[in-house]
């Protein structure tokens, strides 16, 4: 059964919760106080909708790819999140939270960021709001996202290189972990997927969710698959939740298998990884034996992440979602499939969807099948023309 | 029945306290990552601090993700864990320092690889090293039930954390839990050398004393003999960490580290005294 929220120690069954150093704590439970009463209040949701209509451009079109589906032999949609403003559905959540951070008072905003969407965005939102902006990204991904370390420079952010760890989202969340411990009086931490300790998981749902809602009124009928790429689970979740225990629709989310499941270098923390808990939660995550974390290999940086929300842990659970996989390999051929079938270069994530719809192009036959776009592939276009040599 | 009780690490952890009370001072425990430079060499760089008057040790477990911890720690545990100190490793290194110092030793670790070992066992293993208590940096009172359970079962000590951010209410709930010892945490920020002493510790003991009499051990951004006498004050007992590490990682050999150590500590004790 889908829940509402998390319970009162954050739990969505048994994932989710506030694994916290003591100092982030009364932060974080202000936040969810803060978090509840705006959500409650019918003058946040007007100011909100006014910025996601005119500013982020929502809703976003939903697409029939008809080309790709005469070749695939079914009928596929794209939920345009490409076509958001900054070219991701990351904008979703940081134009509500930095509503938020004003509403709270503070001034400076920390964010961690993989592929540079959620880092873009939120540089966004914090010129919106006239609000400080940081943005920590390992070094690994300030190199295969360059484009999108200067755009979050035009936009005013300073960028802080990680170099611990393997240089990348897992190393930047802790980053900006380590930094809200310090700064956590005067700055709110923008994070960017359904991760994190209580409230974020539950909190980033619900700005997400929009997606979902958008698509319920866009479709007249329900669609039988509902695809999209899980690195956080941010877009995944949103696109879901509004049809988690539909009845005849099957919800498919997939993560990267890296270079192949077997050689252990993927980001399957759902597919292949157990329970623990990582950057506060309790979640399903890639660890060793004694309870280390391992790091995450995936050709797209945004899914190159060894955790996941804990919501989707417990939809795993609970059979509500199915999680799957894809291959960099194959998420490559997908994006190039997707540039010449339909004008549409899909970010590399997005593209690990496509990915696992064109493998199951069979069993898929003759139904309708929507994949959640959850961004442009602009940002990858270098690194994927590195790989055509 | 009939058997002579056994004291628990907890009990060795009151008397530590309660010596301290009587001969009016703040235990010195610093605290070093397990195993660095070689496993041979942090014992004898723990018995070198015993030597120059170390009341006690924390022990880190190295861990791939440390939270909350600086860059000097971070390094130190990656190192760590690149020379192959996994949790068993760690915990035979705590069993040595145990051992051969015959002081109060703390284990120090992050809440996953408890949960990955199980709770239960994690803690038992730890009781059998001969460690008289566990900290748990990422795990704050609202998680803690279970794991104080195991405590108690095993007679481990735990500390639960309170920070300068902690409300009243949090802070009447933690002390309500019956911690060994409260961890106040001195700094807001991470673990790591600060240049001032805390401007903290008087008020957050004084919070602390307000409620209860559990011992107060302070730690986080106490790195010279002038921070650690300023925070004894105010407290049961005082972690330096960071300058120790740096003091080891920063050394050229391990003899270079362990007399390096040996006079750091050796100056602190002398300005708790
Ligand atoms: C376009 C796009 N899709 C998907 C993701 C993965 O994140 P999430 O799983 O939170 O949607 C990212 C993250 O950077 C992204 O930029």
């Amino acid at each position: 059964m889908r829940l509402d929220r998390p319970d009162e120690r954050g739990r969505f069954g048994a994932y989710g919760g506030m694994f916290a150093p003591e100092t982030l704590m009364p932060a974080l439970i202000d936040l969810e106080g803060a978090f509840t009463e705006a959500w409650a209040d019918p003058s946040f949701h007007s100011d909100l909708d006014e910025l996601l209509s005119s500013y982020v451009g929502r809703p976003t079109p939903v697409y029939h790819a008809e080309r790709i589906s005469a070749e695939l032999g079914i009928d596929l949609w794209l939920k345009r999140e490409d076509l958001a403003h900054t070219g991701a559905h990351k904008i979703n959540n940081t134009v509500a939270q930095g509503l938020l951070t004003t509403r709270m008072g503070k001034r400076r905003v920390i964010a961690e960021t993989g592929a540079g969407q959620h880092g873009v965005a939120t540089a966004t939102a914090c010129a919106l709001f006239d609000l400080e902006c940081v943005v920590y990204m390992g070094e690994k991904d300030i190199e295969r996202q360059a484009l999108n370390v200067y755009r979050m420079e035009l936009l005013g952010a300073e960028v802080i290189p990680v170099t611990t760890g393997a240089g990348t989202l897992k190393d930047a969340v802790s980053a900006a972990l380590r930094d809200w411990v310090a700064s956590v009086a005067s700055t709110h931490y923008i994070i960017g997927s359904v991760v994190g300790p209580h409230p974020f998981p539950w909190m980033v749902r619900e700005f997400q969710k929009v997606i979902g809602e958008e698509l319920k009124r866009q479709l007249e009928v329900p669609p039988h698959v509902i695809v999209a790429p899980v690195g956080g689970g941010s877009n995944a979740m949103g696109i879901f939740y509004p049809f988690v225990g539909d009845e005849g629709v099957t919800l498919v989310g997939v993560e990267a298998a890296g270079r192949g499941i077997e050689t252990g270098m993927h980001g399957a923390s759902l597919g292949e990884g157990s329970p623990g808990v990582l950057h506060g939660a309790m979640t399903y995550m890639l660890q060793d034996e004694f309870g280390q974390v391992l790091e995450a290999h995936s050709i797209s940086a945004g899914l190159d992440y060894p955790g996941v929300g804990p919501e989707h842990a417990y939809f795993k659970d609970a059979q509500l979602v199915r999680y799957v996989s894809v291959t960099d390999d194959e998420a490559v051929v997908a994006f190039h499939r997707l540039a010449v079938t339909e004008g549409i270069t899909p970010a590399l994530e997005s593209a690990h969807g496509l990915a696992w719809i064109i493998r199951e192009a069979e069993s898929l036959a003759g139904q309708t099948v929507v994949l959640n776009l959850s961004g442009r592939g602009d940002k990858d276009v270098q690194q994927v023309a590195g790989l055509d040599g | 029945m009939g058997e002579a009780m056994r004291e628990t690490g907890r009990d060795r952890l009151n008397a530590m306290f309660a010596a301290m009370r009587a001969s009016g001072r703040a235990a010195l425990l610093p605290y070093l990552t397990a195993a660095i430079p070689t496993f041979e060499a942090s014992v004898r760089l723990f018995k070198a601090m015993a030597d120059a008057g170390a009341d006690g040790f924390e022990v880190g477990i190295p861990y791939a993700d440390p939270l909350m911890d600086g860059p000097v720690i971070m390094r130190a545990g990656r190192q760590a864990l690149d020379a192959g100190v996994t949790v068993p490793v760690a915990l035979d290194l705590v069993a040595r320092v145990v051992e051969e110092t015959g002081k109060p030793v703390l284990a120090m670790t992050y809440v996953n690889p408890v949960l990955r070992r199980g709770i239960e066992r994690f803690f038992n293993e730890v009781a059998t090293t001969g460690a008289v208590g566990l900290i748990i940096a990422d795990l704050p009172a609202d998680e803690a039930v279970p794991f104080l359970e195991a405590a108690s079962a095993t007679g481990l000590g735990m500390s639960l954390f309170v920070a300068p951010t902690t409300d009243d209410a949090r802070l009447q709930a933690a002390l309500d839990l019956d911690p060994a010892f409260i961890y106040a945490i001195a700094e807001v920020g991470v673990t790591g050398e600060r240049d001032d002493a805390s401007s903290n510790t008087e008020r957050m003991a004084a919070r602390i004393r307000e409620r209860s009499d559990t011992p107060i051990v302070f730690g986080v951004g106490i790195s010279t003999p002038d921070q650690a006498a300023a925070a004894g004050r105010h407290g049961d007992g005082v972690i330096v960490g960071s300058a120790i590490v740096r003091r080891v990682i920063d050394a050229g050999s391990a003899a270079e580290a362990e007399s390096a150590v040996a006079s750091f500590v050796g100056d602190i004790a002398a300005a708790l005294a």
